[in-house]
């Protein structure tokens, strides 16, 4: 990680802020270290692609996980967090005729746990504000062509509930297992910006 | 009242740059301590998610469109910690 002046300023500032919590016994090093380990191997877009894949192959599964998200990623082992009580978390499916496509206009909400870390462009001001007015320009600007006929729908997500797009499975994978069609599966499928 | 975070359907703010992104979490170390800290304060009960929602919009406006975005974690961080008498001034 290279960092240039202005960046080395601020990392003294965060040096020093840390040293203050650290020496008042509101935090510890070792808590830190020991959350962003976690936080850096369990969330991760294999988690969306293992219910996209579920989903994919078993029809009772997709019904309960557009039902009752939370409920349902329960039965992978999968949960969303929080602080106190879980985050409510909505899966919305793709079909021939919506292409679904979330957002946080308001900052960066986003399912940590099931997508990793958020691209850089999720958090910008030019893709929050723009994918609510112009939808279909942005994700033109991602690749993604949609026909006229098939019909936008932006999730904007908040503090308490996130939102996970399901992708239309491909054609001509039907004999390919679970396993392999999570393979297929993007972080960008799972936020709406690319197809699958 | 809209505060300078409720940027959705404004204009002005360019194309959306997909290519940009490294797929890195963390740009710097300090984002990444900032993002444990922030973590560990609400586990402590410092604060929670709404109030540090709450102060990345109380951000003045000129300073939240300058900062990127961990810069205005750390701020938030640093207005919640003064206010609740955590961080002295200085």
């Amino acid at each position: 990680m290279s960092e240039d002046h202005a960046s080395t300023a601020i990392a003294a500032r965060v040096r020093r802020l840390e040293e203050r919590l650290v020496d008042a016994g509101v935090v510890s090093d070792a808590e830190l270290d020991t959350i962003l380990n976690r936080f850096l191997a369990k969330a991760s877009p294999l988690n969306g692609a293992r219910i996209v894949a579920r989903a994919w192959v078993d029809e009772g599964f997709r019904e309960r996980l557009l039902d009752d998200a939370n409920s349902a990623i329960k039965e992978l082992g999968l949960s969303l967090g929080g602080d106190h009580a879980e985050l409510r978390l909505r899966v919305v499916a793709n079909t021939q005729t919506l292409h679904n496509v979330i957002v946080c206009t308001l900052c960066s909400c986003y399912p940590l746990q099931l997508l990793g870390p958020s691209p850089s462009w999720y958090k910008s001001l030019a893709y929050r504000s723009r994918v609510v007015r112009v939808p279909r320009d942005v994700l033109a600007e991602f690749g993604l062509h949609l026909p006229d006929d098939v019909e936008i729908a932006v999730w904007d997500s908040s503090a308490e509930s996130r939102y996970m797009v399901l992708p239309m499975r491909p054609p001509g994978t039907e004999d390919k297992s679970e396993d392999e069609l999570a393979g297929l599966v993007t972080r960008e499928g799972l936020i709406g910006t690319a197809a699958v | 009242m809209s505060r300078v975070h409720d940027v959705g359907g404004q204009t002005g703010f360019g194309p959306v740059s997909p290519d940009l992104d490294d797929n890195q979490p963390f740009h710097a170390d300090w984002e990444a301590r900032v993002f444990a800290l922030n973590t560990a304060l609400r586990r402590r009960g410092v604060f929670n998610l709404d109030e540090m929602r709450d102060a990345i919009e109380r951000i003045p406006p000129e300073q939240y469109l300058a900062a990127s975005y961990y810069e205005r974690w750390l701020l938030a961080v640093e207005m919640l910690l003064r206010e609740k008498g955590l961080l002295a001034d200085g």
